[in-house]
């Protein structure tokens, strides 16, 4: 085994809802991408079918999510739901946006392991992440 | 080393079961490297279809996904499944890429008979093609029945793909640079079809005009590349774009030309797969071997001690 070949971590970022501020979420796709992860982007207005559909093709272990129309309590669950019924819950699932505290709690109770509000500093999704997967050899 | 769900024990049946996750796991083994896919590899050999095989590349923003997005379009009219595998190009800092060939691919993403792929091209030496040869005999197995690859014509995957594909579709766009450009670029070599998108921009008739010229230059060979305009963004030109990929495919064929191919790249295959597994094993015997991995700092004598590993044996 070459010494390249450990697993690189791939995260489908993905944008749910129908809001269409992508520039936060591009900025952290980017982020990611400089801390050497494979971030697979996959544009806005995804529905949790597809976000789940993309994950299991590009066999990422983390899906990102983001949204910005107050629709988190439905749709970030709804990707939880949806990974269960794909027999997919190693899937690890974060998520970012404008979210209340108390929202915060259910919404990790529901099963997204973590969430980011605005104003969150890069360098602490970044290291929050390398915690989560710590570099494992293939 | 994964979370229950799926473990590597199970993964041939559930390939075999046509398990999109199985299909997609066996790829990353195949993207690292990783030699235990062998074993899947082997037990659904007996499935083996070969899948038709079309390369798309070009330089960035000239609208190859887009294209392919069309191209998918259609083969699923016509019944056809496929699978896309998109390359984009990792960091060579850190390793890391923004892959978003998915965006605009959306329309397909609960098409169970669409497969898209994102491979960071992770500057493996030669592994790229290694691996895409894999990934498309895997993905043949699994049923599909074509292969789009595409890829970012910037550095050296193109021509990567283009010893893997059977067709390979060159992007252009007007207002890309002057025939020198293209010259330099090399891609006149590695094109069978050229595509002139977003034909409806100005200058669109000189890029043809100049590659006609350009073409016209190139020694005679018994295939002439044809070359299409298209609009990918408003779905214009997209049938005839596929109509000259298959006019292409059966040109290949009928020359005998397909035959010979094959051949050629199943023994280019075998000589890159072995400088593979000698690469791994001169790297284990170093890292293995302090003794050794000090006389070669002393002496300096990379070759020879190459050798002297190899002819160990294993």
């Amino acid at each position: 085994m070459s010494p390249t070949a450990v697993r690189p971590v791939r995260i489908i970022v993905a944008k749910v809802g129908l809001d269409g501020h992508d520039r936060g979420v591009k900025v952290v796709a980017r982020a990611l991408r400089d801390a050497g992860y494979e971030v697979i982007y996959t544009g806005l207005r995804q529905t949790p079918e597809m976000v789940v559909d993309a994950a299991l093709q590009e066999d990422a272990q983390v899906i990102g999510l983001s949204i910005h129309s107050g629709a988190h309590m439905t749709l970030f669950p709804a990707v939880v739901q949806e990974l269960k019924r794909r027999k997919a819950t190693d899937i690890v699932v974060f998520g970012g946006g404008i979210i209340p505290d108390d929202d915060i709690a259910t919404l990790k109770k529901q099963g997204v392991e973590k969430l980011f509000t605005p104003g969150t500093p890069l360098q602490e999704i970044v290291d929050w992440l390398r915690q989560r997967f710590p570099a494992e050899p293939a | 080393m994964v979370g229950s769900e799926l473990n590597e024990g199970d993964l041939a049946d559930r390939f075999r079961a046509g398990d999109v996750r199985a299909l997609a796991r066996a790829i990353s083994l195949v993207e690292r490297r990783d030699p235990s896919v062998r074993e899947l590899e082997q037990s659904v050999r007996a499935q083996r279809r070969a899948p038709g095989v079309v390369g798309f590349t070009g330089a960035p923003g000239t609208g190859k996904s887009t294209l392919v997005d069309g191209v998918v379009a259609l083969l699923r009219k016509h019944e056809s499944s496929v699978a896309v595998l998109a390359t984009d190009p990792n960091s060579p800092f850190t390793g890391g890429a923004i892959l978003g060939d998915r965006i605009r691919m959306q329309r397909h993403a609960l098409d169970p008979k669409v497969f898209i792929r994102s491979m960071g091209a992770r500057g493996h030496l030669g592994g790229l093609s290694l691996a895409t040869r894999e990934a498309i005999r895997l993905l043949g197995a699994f049923g599909f029945d074509e292969v789009i690859l595409e890829t970012v014509g910037v550095g050296q995957s193109e021509l990567e793909v283009a010893a893997v594909a059977d067709t390979t579709v060159v992007v252009l766009t007007p207002n890309l640079g002057d025939g020198v450009q293209m010259i330099k670029a090399g891609i006149l070599e590695i094109a069978d079809v050229f595509v002139v998108n977003k034909a409806d921009l100005e200058g669109h008739v000189r890029v043809v005009a100049e590659l006609r010229s350009m073409l016209s230059l190139a020694p005679k060979g018994q295939w002439k590349p044809p070359i299409l305009a298209t609009i990918a963004a408003k779905q214009e030109g997209i049938e005839e774009l596929w109509a000259a990929v298959l006019s292409h495919r059966q040109h290949l064929e009928s020359s005998g030309r397909a035959r010979e191919l094959a051949a050629q790249r199943l023994k280019d295959e075998t000589a890159e797969a072995a400088a593979e597994i000698a690469r791994d094993r001169v790297r284990r015997s170093l890292s293995e071997d302090p003794a050794l991995a000090e006389r070669l700092l002393a002496e300096g004598t990379p070759y020879q001690t190459a050798e002297e590993i190899l002819d160990r044996g294993r």
